[in-house]
Protein backbone atom coordinates (compact mmCIF):
# COMPACT_ATOMS: atom_id res chain seq x y z
CA UNK A 1 0.00 0.00 0.00
CA UNK A 2 1.70 3.15 -1.28
CA UNK A 3 0.98 6.55 0.48
CA UNK A 4 -1.47 7.57 -1.95
CA UNK A 5 -3.53 4.95 -1.54
CA UNK A 6 -3.29 5.70 2.42
CA UNK A 7 -4.40 9.27 1.55
CA UNK A 8 -7.64 8.06 -0.43
CA UNK A 9 -8.54 5.31 2.52
CA UNK A 10 -8.16 8.00 5.32
CA UNK A 11 -9.89 10.74 3.30
CA UNK A 12 -12.88 8.22 2.75
CA UNK A 13 -12.69 7.34 6.46
CA UNK A 14 -12.98 11.05 7.35
CA UNK A 15 -15.81 12.01 4.74
CA UNK A 16 -17.94 9.08 5.63
CA UNK A 17 -17.71 10.60 9.57
CA UNK A 18 -18.07 13.84 8.19
CA UNK A 19 -21.18 12.76 6.28
CA UNK A 20 -23.08 10.49 8.49
CA UNK A 21 -22.38 12.79 11.91
CA UNK A 22 -22.83 16.25 10.93
CA UNK A 23 -25.56 17.56 8.72
CA UNK A 24 -24.77 20.22 5.86
CA UNK A 25 -25.37 23.79 7.63
CA UNK A 26 -27.07 24.95 4.90
CA UNK A 27 -29.71 21.68 4.95
CA UNK A 28 -29.74 22.44 8.84
CA UNK A 29 -31.02 26.07 7.97
CA UNK A 30 -33.86 24.69 5.52
CA UNK A 31 -35.10 22.36 8.51
CA UNK A 32 -35.28 25.56 10.97
CA UNK A 33 -36.77 27.80 8.63
CA UNK A 34 -39.30 25.18 7.78
CA UNK A 35 -40.15 24.54 11.53
CA UNK A 36 -41.58 28.03 11.93
CA UNK A 37 -44.09 27.78 9.10
CA UNK A 38 -45.37 24.24 10.45
CA UNK A 39 -47.77 23.30 14.06
CA UNK A 40 -48.90 20.72 16.37
CA UNK A 41 -46.91 17.15 14.99
CA UNK A 42 -45.88 18.14 12.24
CA UNK A 43 -43.87 20.74 14.05
CA UNK A 44 -42.48 18.36 17.05
CA UNK A 45 -41.30 16.02 13.90
CA UNK A 46 -39.03 18.83 12.78
CA UNK A 47 -38.06 19.29 16.69
CA UNK A 48 -36.93 15.61 16.73
CA UNK A 49 -35.07 15.88 13.45
CA UNK A 50 -33.05 19.17 14.92
CA UNK A 51 -32.85 17.34 18.17
CA UNK A 52 -31.26 14.39 16.07
CA UNK A 53 -28.77 16.14 14.37
CA UNK A 54 -27.40 18.15 17.41
CA UNK A 55 -27.60 14.85 19.34
CA UNK A 56 -25.98 12.98 16.78
CA UNK A 57 -23.08 15.48 16.00
CA UNK A 58 -22.25 15.94 19.90
CA UNK A 59 -21.87 12.52 19.97
CA UNK A 60 -19.81 11.34 16.89
CA UNK A 61 -23.06 9.30 16.01
CA UNK A 62 -24.40 8.49 12.22
CA UNK A 63 -27.52 10.48 12.80
CA UNK A 64 -29.71 7.73 10.80
CA UNK A 65 -29.35 3.88 11.22
CA UNK A 66 -29.34 3.66 7.57
CA UNK A 67 -25.99 4.75 6.72
CA UNK A 68 -27.05 3.75 2.97
CA UNK A 69 -25.07 2.82 -0.14
CA UNK A 70 -21.96 4.78 -0.66
CA UNK A 71 -21.93 6.48 -3.53
CA UNK A 72 -18.87 8.66 -4.80
CA UNK A 73 -18.65 11.12 -7.53
CA UNK A 74 -14.81 11.72 -8.13
CA UNK A 75 -12.86 14.64 -10.35
CA UNK A 76 -9.83 13.43 -11.04
CA UNK A 77 -7.64 16.77 -12.11
CA UNK A 78 -5.73 15.59 -15.78
CA UNK A 79 -2.36 16.37 -14.24
CA UNK A 80 -3.00 14.12 -10.95
CA UNK A 81 -0.65 11.47 -11.06
CA UNK A 82 -1.94 8.29 -10.00
CA UNK A 83 0.00 6.05 -7.97
CA UNK A 84 -3.39 3.82 -7.13
CA UNK A 85 -6.13 2.28 -8.23
CA UNK A 86 -8.53 4.87 -6.75
CA UNK A 87 -11.29 2.13 -7.52
CA UNK A 88 -9.47 -0.42 -4.77
CA UNK A 89 -8.41 2.75 -2.52
CA UNK A 90 -12.30 4.22 -1.92
CA UNK A 91 -13.15 0.45 -1.64
CA UNK A 92 -10.65 -0.26 0.80
CA UNK A 93 -11.59 3.13 2.53
CA UNK A 94 -15.11 2.19 2.92
CA UNK A 95 -14.40 -0.93 4.56
CA UNK A 96 -12.28 0.67 7.13
CA UNK A 97 -14.98 3.42 7.57
CA UNK A 98 -17.71 0.30 8.57
CA UNK A 99 -15.49 -0.66 11.40
CA UNK A 100 -14.64 2.61 12.55
CA UNK A 101 -17.45 5.15 12.03
CA UNK A 102 -19.05 2.72 12.47
CA UNK A 103 -21.84 2.02 9.39
CA UNK A 104 -24.53 -0.42 9.11
CA UNK A 105 -24.11 -3.29 6.57
CA UNK A 106 -26.42 -2.35 4.41
CA UNK A 107 -24.71 -4.33 0.70
CA UNK A 108 -26.48 -7.34 -0.17
CA UNK A 109 -25.96 -9.57 -3.00
CA UNK A 110 -29.31 -8.67 -5.22
CA UNK A 111 -30.78 -11.82 -5.80
CA UNK A 112 -29.34 -13.93 -2.66
CA UNK A 113 -29.66 -11.18 -0.29
CA UNK A 114 -26.39 -11.94 1.34
CA UNK A 115 -24.73 -9.19 3.06
CA UNK A 116 -21.21 -8.89 2.37
CA UNK A 117 -21.03 -7.09 6.24
CA UNK A 118 -18.49 -4.82 4.72
CA UNK A 119 -20.77 -2.39 2.72
CA UNK A 120 -18.83 -3.26 -0.50
CA UNK A 121 -20.14 -5.85 -3.17
CA UNK A 122 -20.05 -5.94 -6.95
CA UNK A 123 -19.44 -2.15 -8.30
CA UNK A 124 -20.26 -1.11 -4.77
CA UNK A 125 -18.99 1.31 -3.70
CA UNK A 126 -20.52 3.22 -6.43
CA UNK A 127 -17.81 5.48 -7.82
CA UNK A 128 -18.54 8.12 -10.85
CA UNK A 129 -15.93 9.87 -12.03
CA UNK A 130 -14.95 12.51 -14.40
CA UNK A 131 -11.64 14.02 -15.71
CA UNK A 132 -11.35 17.41 -15.01
CA UNK A 133 -8.46 20.31 -15.81
CA UNK A 134 -6.12 20.75 -12.57
CA UNK A 135 -3.96 18.99 -10.87
CA UNK A 136 -6.24 17.56 -7.54
CA UNK A 137 -8.46 14.83 -7.38
CA UNK A 138 -11.99 15.65 -5.63
CA UNK A 139 -13.89 13.02 -3.94
CA UNK A 140 -17.26 14.16 -3.23
CA UNK A 141 -19.50 11.67 -1.22
CA UNK A 142 -23.68 11.02 -0.87
CA UNK A 143 -23.99 8.04 1.18
CA UNK A 144 -27.68 7.14 -0.08
CA UNK A 145 -30.86 5.68 2.08
CA UNK A 146 -33.45 2.96 0.65
CA UNK A 147 -36.23 4.90 2.00
CA UNK A 148 -35.77 7.65 -0.78
CA UNK A 149 -34.14 5.81 -3.23
CA UNK A 150 -36.90 3.62 -3.42
CA UNK A 151 -39.70 5.87 -4.73
CA UNK A 152 -37.60 7.73 -7.44
CA UNK A 153 -38.03 7.24 -11.09
CA UNK A 154 -37.60 8.02 -14.17
CA UNK A 155 -39.47 8.73 -17.25
CA UNK A 156 -39.06 9.23 -21.21
CA UNK A 157 -41.54 11.92 -22.11
CA UNK A 158 -42.61 12.90 -25.98
CA UNK A 159 -40.30 15.75 -27.39
CA UNK A 160 -42.69 18.51 -26.58
CA UNK A 161 -43.64 17.39 -23.07
CA UNK A 162 -41.74 19.92 -21.08
CA UNK A 163 -45.42 21.66 -19.49
CA UNK A 164 -46.09 18.27 -18.00
CA UNK A 165 -42.78 17.33 -15.90
CA UNK A 166 -43.63 19.60 -12.81
CA UNK A 167 -47.09 18.05 -12.50
CA UNK A 168 -45.38 14.66 -13.02
CA UNK A 169 -42.98 15.30 -10.03
CA UNK A 170 -46.08 15.95 -7.99
CA UNK A 171 -47.47 13.23 -9.25
CA UNK A 172 -44.59 11.09 -7.70
CA UNK A 173 -43.98 12.73 -4.75
CA UNK A 174 -47.94 11.78 -3.71
CA UNK A 175 -47.56 8.19 -4.65
CA UNK A 176 -44.09 8.09 -2.27
CA UNK A 177 -46.25 9.90 0.40
CA UNK A 178 -44.13 9.72 3.76
CA UNK A 179 -42.41 7.02 2.74
CA UNK A 180 -39.10 9.00 1.80
CA UNK A 181 -38.99 10.78 4.95
CA UNK A 182 -40.34 14.46 3.74
CA UNK A 183 -39.44 17.46 3.78
CA UNK A 184 -37.54 15.90 1.13
CA UNK A 185 -35.07 17.49 -1.85
CA UNK A 186 -36.18 16.78 -5.12
CA UNK A 187 -32.79 15.94 -7.97
CA UNK A 188 -33.76 16.42 -11.54
CA UNK A 189 -32.31 15.24 -14.21
CA UNK A 190 -33.89 16.46 -17.87
CA UNK A 191 -32.64 15.26 -20.76
CA UNK A 192 -29.44 12.98 -21.71
CA UNK A 193 -30.47 9.27 -22.63
CA UNK A 194 -32.56 7.26 -20.45
CA UNK A 195 -29.74 6.29 -18.49
CA UNK A 196 -27.87 9.35 -18.32
CA UNK A 197 -31.14 11.44 -17.02
CA UNK A 198 -30.65 9.44 -13.49
CA UNK A 199 -27.27 10.18 -13.45
CA UNK A 200 -28.20 13.56 -14.13
CA UNK A 201 -30.63 13.56 -10.80
CA UNK A 202 -28.35 12.40 -8.73
CA UNK A 203 -26.12 14.92 -9.77
CA UNK A 204 -28.30 17.70 -9.18
CA UNK A 205 -28.50 16.53 -5.79
CA UNK A 206 -24.90 16.73 -5.06
CA UNK A 207 -24.86 20.29 -6.30
CA UNK A 208 -27.95 21.34 -5.08
CA UNK A 209 -26.46 24.96 -4.49
CA UNK A 210 -24.87 25.43 -7.40
CA UNK A 211 -25.76 28.36 -9.44
CA UNK A 212 -28.55 28.27 -12.82
CA UNK A 213 -29.67 30.09 -14.70
CA UNK A 214 -32.91 32.17 -14.68
CA UNK A 215 -35.23 29.79 -16.10
CA UNK A 216 -33.78 26.76 -14.89
CA UNK A 217 -34.48 28.72 -11.57
CA UNK A 218 -38.01 29.91 -11.90
CA UNK A 219 -38.66 26.11 -12.89
CA UNK A 220 -37.37 24.56 -9.75
CA UNK A 221 -38.82 26.86 -7.52
CA UNK A 222 -42.41 26.24 -9.76
CA UNK A 223 -42.06 22.11 -8.90
CA UNK A 224 -41.31 22.97 -5.18
CA UNK A 225 -44.46 25.19 -5.15
CA UNK A 226 -46.96 22.58 -6.60
CA UNK A 227 -44.92 19.98 -4.35
CA UNK A 228 -46.03 21.60 -1.17
CA UNK A 229 -49.52 21.79 -1.79
CA UNK A 230 -49.62 18.10 -1.42
CA UNK A 231 -50.18 18.61 2.48
CA UNK A 232 -47.92 15.74 2.91
CA UNK A 233 -45.70 17.27 5.38
CA UNK A 234 -42.86 16.41 7.25
CA UNK A 235 -42.71 12.62 8.25
CA UNK A 236 -46.67 12.70 6.14
CA UNK A 237 -48.20 13.84 9.15
CA UNK A 238 -49.60 16.87 7.01
CA UNK A 239 -48.39 20.38 6.25
CA UNK A 240 -46.71 23.32 4.73
CA UNK A 241 -43.21 21.64 4.04
CA UNK A 242 -43.16 18.37 1.90
CA UNK A 243 -40.32 19.82 -0.25
CA UNK A 244 -37.65 21.57 1.26
CA UNK A 245 -35.84 22.45 -2.64
CA UNK A 246 -35.51 21.58 -6.54
CA UNK A 247 -32.56 21.20 -8.01
CA UNK A 248 -32.10 20.65 -12.08
CA UNK A 249 -29.63 19.48 -14.04
CA UNK A 250 -29.65 19.66 -18.10
CA UNK A 251 -28.06 17.26 -20.72
CA UNK A 252 -28.87 17.98 -24.74
CA UNK A 253 -30.92 14.52 -25.65
CA UNK A 254 -32.18 13.09 -29.42
CA UNK A 255 -34.59 15.23 -30.91
CA UNK A 256 -37.15 12.34 -30.63
CA UNK A 257 -36.88 12.22 -27.16
CA UNK A 258 -36.99 13.65 -23.76
CA UNK A 259 -35.96 11.99 -20.94
CA UNK A 260 -36.36 12.78 -17.14
CA UNK A 261 -35.06 11.61 -14.00
CA UNK A 262 -36.69 12.00 -10.12
CA UNK A 263 -33.83 11.19 -7.71
CA UNK A 264 -36.04 11.56 -3.88
CA UNK A 265 -33.68 12.87 -1.05
CA UNK A 266 -34.67 12.53 2.85
CA UNK A 267 -34.60 14.97 5.06
CA UNK A 268 -31.04 13.75 6.33
CA UNK A 269 -29.30 14.82 3.25
CA UNK A 270 -25.77 13.68 4.12
CA UNK A 271 -22.69 15.01 1.76
CA UNK A 272 -19.47 15.53 1.96
CA UNK A 273 -16.15 16.23 -0.10
CA UNK A 274 -12.44 16.75 0.26
CA UNK A 275 -10.05 18.10 -2.24
CA UNK A 276 -6.46 15.91 -2.17
CA UNK A 277 -3.78 17.75 -3.96
CA UNK A 278 -1.21 15.78 -6.09
CA UNK B 1 -48.10 12.50 28.14
CA UNK B 2 -49.06 8.47 29.00
CA UNK B 3 -45.96 6.25 30.15
CA UNK B 4 -47.16 3.21 28.84
CA UNK B 5 -44.98 -0.55 30.32
CA UNK B 6 -45.15 -3.96 28.37
CA UNK B 7 -46.24 -5.85 28.18
CA UNK B 8 -49.30 -4.02 26.94
CA UNK B 9 -52.66 -3.92 28.56
CA UNK B 10 -55.04 -4.42 25.87
CA UNK B 11 -57.85 -2.03 27.82
CA UNK B 12 -55.25 0.87 27.68
CA UNK B 13 -54.43 -0.10 24.18
CA UNK B 14 -58.34 0.44 22.89
CA UNK B 15 -58.37 4.11 24.65
CA UNK B 16 -55.36 5.31 23.13
CA UNK B 17 -56.03 7.84 19.90
CA UNK B 18 -54.43 8.42 17.17
CA UNK B 19 -52.10 11.81 17.22
CA UNK B 20 -51.92 11.37 20.93
CA UNK B 21 -48.11 11.11 22.55
CA UNK B 22 -47.15 8.51 24.61
CA UNK B 23 -43.54 7.06 26.05
CA UNK B 24 -43.05 3.27 26.12
CA UNK B 25 -40.96 1.38 28.56
CA UNK B 26 -40.12 -2.44 28.77
CA UNK B 27 -38.47 -5.35 25.74
CA UNK B 28 -39.26 -4.90 21.89
CA UNK B 29 -38.26 -6.95 18.79
CA UNK B 30 -36.55 -5.36 15.35
CA UNK B 31 -38.26 -6.91 12.13
CA UNK B 32 -37.89 -6.04 8.55
CA UNK B 33 -38.59 -7.76 5.42
CA UNK B 34 -36.78 -10.94 5.81
CA UNK B 35 -37.48 -11.80 9.48
CA UNK B 36 -40.94 -11.79 8.77
CA UNK B 37 -40.99 -13.46 5.71
CA UNK B 38 -38.71 -16.00 8.31
CA UNK B 39 -41.57 -15.39 11.15
CA UNK B 40 -44.71 -16.48 8.89
CA UNK B 41 -42.50 -19.48 7.37
CA UNK B 42 -41.94 -21.30 10.69
CA UNK B 43 -44.00 -23.31 12.67
CA UNK B 44 -42.56 -22.42 16.01
CA UNK B 45 -40.10 -19.28 16.94
CA UNK B 46 -37.22 -19.51 19.66
CA UNK B 47 -38.54 -15.87 20.76
CA UNK B 48 -42.16 -15.48 21.75
CA UNK B 49 -44.11 -12.78 19.64
CA UNK B 50 -47.35 -12.91 22.04
CA UNK B 51 -48.32 -9.57 23.19
CA UNK B 52 -44.91 -8.11 22.54
CA UNK B 53 -44.43 -4.92 20.82
CA UNK B 54 -42.42 -5.20 16.81
CA UNK B 55 -39.91 -1.97 16.01
CA UNK B 56 -39.60 -1.93 12.16
CA UNK B 57 -35.83 -1.14 12.53
CA UNK B 58 -32.82 -2.44 11.16
CA UNK B 59 -30.40 -1.09 13.91
CA UNK B 60 -27.02 0.18 13.74
CA UNK B 61 -24.88 -1.54 16.02
CA UNK B 62 -21.47 -2.31 16.98
CA UNK B 63 -19.67 -5.21 19.22
CA UNK B 64 -17.76 -4.10 22.36
CA UNK B 65 -15.94 -7.33 23.51
CA UNK B 66 -18.81 -9.85 23.60
CA UNK B 67 -21.40 -7.31 24.04
CA UNK B 68 -23.56 -5.56 21.90
CA UNK B 69 -24.46 -1.79 21.48
CA UNK B 70 -26.56 0.36 19.89
CA UNK B 71 -25.36 3.17 18.03
CA UNK B 72 -27.99 4.32 15.61
CA UNK B 73 -31.41 3.01 15.53
CA UNK B 74 -34.77 4.45 13.91
CA UNK B 75 -37.27 2.79 12.31
CA UNK B 76 -37.62 2.13 8.65
CA UNK B 77 -40.29 1.95 5.91
CA UNK B 78 -43.24 0.30 7.87
CA UNK B 79 -45.31 0.56 4.46
CA UNK B 80 -43.07 -1.59 2.81
CA UNK B 81 -43.68 -4.24 5.23
CA UNK B 82 -47.98 -3.67 5.15
CA UNK B 83 -48.33 -7.00 3.15
CA UNK B 84 -46.55 -9.16 6.01
CA UNK B 85 -49.00 -7.55 9.03
CA UNK B 86 -52.73 -9.63 8.43
CA UNK B 87 -51.04 -12.69 8.31
CA UNK B 88 -48.80 -11.98 11.35
CA UNK B 89 -51.61 -10.60 13.39
CA UNK B 90 -53.64 -13.67 12.52
CA UNK B 91 -50.56 -16.48 13.43
CA UNK B 92 -49.42 -14.42 16.78
CA UNK B 93 -51.31 -12.13 19.55
CA UNK B 94 -48.68 -8.87 18.57
CA UNK B 95 -49.77 -6.03 21.09
CA UNK B 96 -48.55 -3.05 19.01
CA UNK B 97 -46.25 -1.97 16.31
CA UNK B 98 -43.17 0.58 16.22
CA UNK B 99 -42.35 2.30 12.44
CA UNK B 100 -42.44 5.21 10.27
CA UNK B 101 -44.56 6.04 7.59
CA UNK B 102 -47.69 4.25 8.75
CA UNK B 103 -49.29 1.12 6.59
CA UNK B 104 -51.30 0.54 4.10
CA UNK B 105 -55.11 1.16 4.77
CA UNK B 106 -55.68 -2.88 3.47
CA UNK B 107 -54.12 -3.13 7.33
CA UNK B 108 -56.54 -1.45 9.12
CA UNK B 109 -58.99 -3.77 9.40
CA UNK B 110 -56.75 -6.59 10.62
CA UNK B 111 -55.07 -4.00 13.64
CA UNK B 112 -58.61 -3.31 14.78
CA UNK B 113 -59.69 -6.72 14.79
CA UNK B 114 -56.33 -7.74 16.81
CA UNK B 115 -56.71 -4.58 18.59
CA UNK B 116 -53.35 -3.97 17.50
CA UNK B 117 -51.88 -0.06 18.00
CA UNK B 118 -49.13 1.24 14.92
CA UNK B 119 -47.05 3.58 16.91
CA UNK B 120 -44.88 5.87 14.44
CA UNK B 121 -41.20 7.62 15.55
CA UNK B 122 -39.63 10.55 13.47
CA UNK B 123 -37.50 8.88 10.42
CA UNK B 124 -33.95 9.39 10.09
CA UNK B 125 -34.00 10.34 13.55
CA UNK B 126 -31.63 7.07 14.59
CA UNK B 127 -29.00 9.03 17.14
CA UNK B 128 -31.90 10.68 18.79
CA UNK B 129 -33.89 7.42 18.95
CA UNK B 130 -30.95 5.34 20.29
CA UNK B 131 -31.10 7.64 23.52
CA UNK B 132 -34.07 5.41 24.60
CA UNK B 133 -32.75 2.30 24.04
CA UNK B 134 -30.83 0.58 27.67
CA UNK B 135 -29.72 -2.47 25.98
CA UNK B 136 -29.68 -5.19 23.43
CA UNK B 137 -31.03 -8.43 25.52
CA UNK B 138 -30.48 -10.82 22.85
CA UNK B 139 -30.50 -11.24 18.94
CA UNK B 140 -32.00 -14.00 16.63
CA UNK B 141 -31.36 -14.60 12.82
CA UNK B 142 -28.02 -13.16 12.23
CA UNK B 143 -27.52 -15.07 9.19
CA UNK B 144 -30.21 -12.43 7.77
CA UNK B 145 -27.46 -10.04 8.19
CA UNK B 146 -27.52 -7.61 11.07
CA UNK B 147 -29.66 -4.84 9.58
CA UNK B 148 -32.35 -7.70 8.93
CA UNK B 149 -31.94 -9.72 12.16
CA UNK B 150 -34.26 -9.49 14.96
CA UNK B 151 -32.88 -7.86 18.21
CA UNK B 152 -34.40 -7.88 21.46
CA UNK B 153 -33.72 -4.51 22.60
CA UNK B 154 -34.63 -2.81 26.25
CA UNK B 155 -36.17 0.84 25.50
CA UNK B 156 -36.90 3.62 28.19
CA UNK B 157 -39.58 5.97 27.97
CA UNK B 158 -39.38 5.96 24.23
CA UNK B 159 -41.33 8.71 22.81
CA UNK B 160 -43.89 7.74 20.13
CA UNK B 161 -46.94 9.20 18.67
CA UNK B 162 -49.85 6.83 18.13
CA UNK B 163 -50.26 6.35 14.66
CA UNK B 164 -53.09 4.28 13.78
CA UNK B 165 -55.26 3.29 16.59
CA UNK B 166 -57.64 0.29 17.09
CA UNK B 167 -60.27 2.44 15.51
CA UNK B 168 -58.53 2.45 12.46
CA UNK B 169 -57.77 6.38 12.85
CA UNK B 170 -54.65 7.97 11.05
CA UNK B 171 -52.49 10.60 11.51
CA UNK B 172 -51.06 10.54 7.96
Amino acid sequence: MNDQHSRIVETVVELMKEAQRNLPVWVKKRLEQAKESEEGIAKQEINNMLENVVYSSNRNKPLCQDTGVPIFYIEIGRDFSLKTSIREAIRDGVKKATEEVPLRPSVVHPLSRKNSGDNTGKFVPIINTEIKEGKDLKIKLLPKGAGSENVSHQRMFLPGEKEKIPNWVKKKVKEAGPKPCPPLFLGIGIGGSFDYSSVLSKKALIDFNEKKSPDIRELEEEITKKVNELDIGPMGVGGNTTALGSSIKLASCHTASLPVALNIQCWAFRYSEETIKD
Amino acid sequence: MKKLKTPLNENLLTKLKAGEKIKLSGKIFTARDAAHERILSRNSLSFSLENQVIYHCGPLVSKKNKDWEIISAGPTTSTRLSKFISPLLEKYKVSAMIGKAGLDKTTFTSLKEHKCVYFSYTGGAGALASKHIEKVKDVYWLDLGEPEAVWELKIKDFPLIVGIDTFGNSIY
